[in-house]
């Protein structure tokens, strides 16, 4: 058994899980969205395993590092973020329907992580500018936020569909969704949790940019691009705690900070540098 | 309320907050499609010479200093010095006002109260509630009035600082980023293994800057992983002051060296074509360091001897060679032998024995920096993470009991509030109010004050 192998099979797992927790919303299973909850636990448990082996299968390779080092090992760990943040949301406030808007993206996650074309899956040994202790810290405090971030983009999703014009759809394969009140709630808690990490996050590679490269900000696009998401999300928690935003708008901004973190995440990766080797070459 | 002045009411209003947020989100993104700090020339050639004209005009070929930038950045500055300003007294006020003068009135009229009776006196009544609400850890100041006995206690008052610790985080990370660009540079500079500068080239103009010591670059070694992937730069520097070895350290891309408020980072490497050999006479002692390009015959006149690098292949490893070296010393033949790159051998020869080290030559690249307003930015970025956890997770929260005489016993009305984080403070009032009724002496009151809660 590889790691591979287990993270083939924790991206089957949550796509079983997601088929489960959209039909449990669509036929109102309860019985079907325990099973997917389950299954959601076990599948995490053997991502975890994965991501765990991967590391070990680095240090007998030799080169020993965290598996947080390229666009793979990072979509992997997405992916792992989304579902423990969804199953700590899912435990606290007992609510499995939200899972239909959030498994997806760990699923779509994994099956980019493995399907995608030009994405190395090899485990490779770190470059100089990787070998710092700060890697760990930066990244996971980065992805922690993202995984926040996909989640109330989700909660934004579903409170969008559960309302209709200014009232609120009662009947229905929608009307089993959550209050408007709770939802909103949620996408506000799940936003402020997010933007926690994400300072965090853009701190940490400030302090790593610093011992690496002499300068803790070089407004390089990676670095704008993550600030221009704090930004966004700056401005809904300003818009929502003195100017009193609520629901509709809060969920629109909820999806545009997200497609903002995308942006941050492949974005720059892919868009960006293109355009940059485009005008260099 | 006061009436504010325009100019006031402009810089303390949220909506400037917002269209300053929007705007730097908006703005920051030419910077990140548009190549930044390019020469003039390459602006032109892709965006065509009026574009190009345009761009120069509009400073975005380094637009995260240009006018507008800063400015936007001076008035999210002022924005947040201004609200600060504004609302900071206020939650000073609350912070520390003495909250046992606060009317009975208002306590009936609390978002969160519920009133109970006890068959106990006052008294009795208000030292059973002391003991209770102790136990959670709540600690009551007490004031006797003529109505009753009025007692308070609070958590996380000091939460309230939170949100202007937060918002002067950032002020005190732009002060740090100031004092960094006004007494700081940053600078390059090339080291050749073996020799020593004091002067680095500031970045973007060029200039010279010389330091009040020298800097001598030992050696460079770069080393591969099987792949053939580079695996670490290592510069060993040396620090020489008054003609003393100060201080020795190898930094490697993630572990710089500082001294004297500078630091110097790994950032580049250049390799020539020549070779650094060390020669050295095993009988006399003597050794002598040359820098060689291959191919040439090199005398060492001191020990009359004439050495060279006469072929070069590469090895197992990729980017890693051995060398051919010729020696003559005019007793007996000429030997040659394989030597790995960064290798020691020695040979046998008829009347002595040669150690001879072989490597290389680099020059190592360093950036160095110097800021010292870096410690100013750390302690804002600390302050930022704290104050955000302090802002959002914790919140104020004051519980009141006025216990007064009624019949027999006693009237005990509880209310608080929170300023934050409503919801939480419900489910923990709740809770206080149902543990009071643990006492069998104390029951809810079917008063005016139960409906709210």
């Amino acid at each position: 058994m590889n790691s591979s192998q287990l993270l083939g099979v924790s991206t089957l797992g949550f796509l079983l899980a997601s088929m489960l927790y959209i039909g449990a919303l669509i036929f109102r299973a309860k019985t079907v969205s325990l099973v997917a909850s389950i299954l959601t636990l076990l599948t995490f448990l053997v991502l975890t395993g994965g991501i765990g082996l991967r590391w070990y299968e680095s240090y007998q390779m030799g080169f020993g590092h965290a598996p947080l080092s390229n666009m793979y090992e990072s979509l992997v760990f997405f992916a792992w973020s989304i579902v423990i943040f969804y199953l700590v949301l899912e435990f606290k406030f007992k609510n499995r329907i939200l899972g239909a808007f959030a498994i997806p993206f760990a699923f779509v996650s994994m099956a980019y992580a493995s399907f995608a074309k030009g994405i190395n899956q090899e485990i490779a040994p770190l470059i100089p500018a990787l070998q710092s202790n700060w890697l760990i810290a930066h990244v996971m405090t980065c992805f922690i936020g993202y995984a926040a971030f996909a989640v109330a983009c989700g909660l934004g999703i579903m409170y969008l569909l559960k309302r209709d014009g200014k009232k609120e759809k009662t009947t229905g394969l929608i009307g089993t969704l959550p209050a408007l009140k709770i939802i909103d709630d949620l996408i506000h808690k799940t936003i402020i949790f997010g933007f926690l990490w994400l300072s965090v996050g853009i701190i940490t590679g400030a302090i790593w940019a610093n011992s690496a490269w002499g300068t803790y900000w070089s407004w390089d696009p990676k670095e704008t691009w993550s600030l221009i998401t704090w930004f966004v999300y700056a401005a809904t928690l300003h818009a929502r705690f003195t100017r009193g935003w609520t629901g509709k708008r809060i969920a629109w901004l909820a999806i545009i900070g997200f497609v903002s973190v995308i942006f941050t995440y492949f974005g720059v990766n892919f868009l960006l540098a293109g355009l940059h080797s485009y005008g260099s070459s | 309320m006061k009436k504010k002045n325009p100019i006031q009411a402009f810089f303390a209003s949220v909506k400037l907050t917002l269209f300053v947020l929007f705007m730097l989100a908006i703005l920051s993104i030419i910077g990140t499609v548009v190549p930044q700090n390019k020469p003039a020339e390459f602006y032109v050639e892709v965006y065509g010479a009026n574009m190009a004209g345009l761009f120069q005009t509009l400073d975005v070929p380094d637009m995260y200093s240009s006018w507008w930038f800063t400015g936007l950045l001076i008035l999210l500055s002022l924005n947040m010095i201004v609200c600060i300003l504004e609302r900071f007294p206020n939650a000073w006020r609350l912070m520390t006002m003495d909250n046992l003068q606060t009317k009975l009135q208002k306590l009936e009229r609390m978002g969160q109260r519920r009133l109970f009776s006890s068959d106990m006196s006052p008294s009795k009544t208000t030292e059973a509630m002391k003991d209770i609400f102790a136990r959670k850890g709540w600690k009551f100041q007490q004031k006797s009035q003529d109505d009753g006995t009025l007692l308070f206690a609070q958590k996380g008052t000091w939460s309230r600082l939170g949100v202007y610790a937060f918002h002067a985080s950032i002020l005190i990370i732009f002060v740090g980023a100031m004092i960094g660009s006004f007494w700081g540079y940053k600078a390059g500079v090339r080291i050749a293994e073996t020799t020593t500068t004091d002067t680095v080239y500031e970045f973007g103009t060029q200039k010279p800057i010389k330091l009040d010591f020298m800097v001598k670059c030992k050696r460079f070694t770069l080393t591969y992983y099987e792949t053939g992937m580079p695996k670490e730069f290592r510069s060993d520097l040396a620090i020489i002051e008054n003609g003393k070895e100060v201080l020795t350290k190898s930094i490697v891309v993630n572990d710089p060296l500082s001294y004297k408020g500078l630091t110097f980072y790994q950032s580049s490497y250049e390799a020539y074509q020549k070779l650094l050999v060390t020669l050295k006479n095993n009988e006399t002692g003597v050794s002598k360091e040359f820098l060689i390009p291959p191919g040439e015959e090199i005398p060492w006149t001191e020990e009359k001897v004439s050495f060279g690098v006469i072929n070069k292949q590469m090895t197992a490893t990729p980017g890693h060679f051995r060398y051919k070296v010729w020696f003559n010393d005019n007793n007996g033949e000429a030997a040659s032998m394989w030597m790995e790159e960064d290798s020691t051998s020695s040979l046998q020869r008829p009347q002595a024995t040669y150690t001879i080290t072989l490597k290389e030559f680099f020059a190592t690249g360093l950036q160095v920096t110097k800021d010292p307003g870096v410690w100013c930015v750390y302690f804002g970025c600390t302050l930022m993470i704290l104050s955000l956890v302090v802002a959002f997770f914790f919140s104020h929260r004051r519980i009141w009991v006025h216990v007064s005489e009624s019949g027999q016993g006693s009237r005990i009305l509880i209310s608080g509030s929170a300023n934050k984080n409503k919801v939480g403070f419900d489910t923990t009032f709740a809770a206080l109010t149902e543990s009071i009724q643990e006492n069998e002496q104390i029951e809810a009151a079917s008063g005016h004050a139960k409906e709210s809660s």
